[in-house]
């Protein structure tokens, strides 16, 4: 089991890093925004990776936050960068 | 005993393969040409990284609220996210921030409508 807890803690930790990466060096607003999902999606998995692995469903609820708040900080950049204002 | 063993391997396997999911989607942003190329990357976590996770803490402790709630998580998600990627697609495609190059088929340019990228002449 401690073998699974490594394997998955490197994958998430090079994807939440790679993601970091394109954050910073992301040329266009949009790719920031795009890395920004992938790093909470990365977070959410970790964090539901956690809560499976150790069997207890404390933070289940943070999960459905951060499903919205991925949702909502993407759709306001996505009208804010879309030039005409399409209502 | 064989029920404890049998969950624990589900587990792993869930747990890999959204950890997998997570790995791919960031070495797909790093690699991938231009916004709209990334957003395939973006979206797999979102949705098969979750229904992985949420199916795996289903499994670890089956109580009636739990599921209710992870059955939430995953109906919300699978709801929105293509909402945002498909307004992150038009916002990338209005703002001409992909490259015509690579670009095999253009089904928005031709037909007549506002979506149209500003630069394109044609």
């Amino acid at each position: 089991m401690t073998v699974v807890i490594v394997i998955a803690g490197v994958l998430f930790g090079v994807g939440a890093v790679a993601a970091l990466w394109r954050i910073i060096r992301g040329p266009s607003a949009l790719d920031r925004i795009i890395a920004s999902d992938v790093l909470i999606a990365t977070a959410m998995c970790a964090i539901g990776a956690q809560m499976a692995i150790s069997g207890h469903t404390d933070n289940l609820p943070v999960l459905l936050v951060l499903a919205l708040f991925t949702v909502v900080g993407s759709v306001s950049v996505a009208r804010f960068i879309s030039t005409r204002d399409d209502t | 005993m064989t029920d404890d063993v049998v969950r624990d391997v589900f587990t792993a396997g869930l747990v890999l393969l959204s950890a997998f999911l997570c790995f791919a989607a960031g070495v797909g942003l790093i690699r991938f040409p231009d916004v709209l190329s990334r957003l395939h990357a973006a979206t797999k976590p979102q949705i098969l990284g979750l229904i992985a996770i949420v199916v795996d803490v289903a499994v670890a402790n089956p109580s009636a609220a739990t599921i209710t709630l992870a059955l939430a998580i995953v109906f919300f998600q699978s709801l929105t996210a293509p909402i945002a990627a498909h307004m992150l697609g038009r916002a990338a495609f209005r703002t001409d921030h992909f490259r015509r190059d690579i670009l095999v088929v253009d089904e928005v340019s031709s037909r007549p409508g506002p979506s149209r990228p500003h630069s394109a002449k044609n």
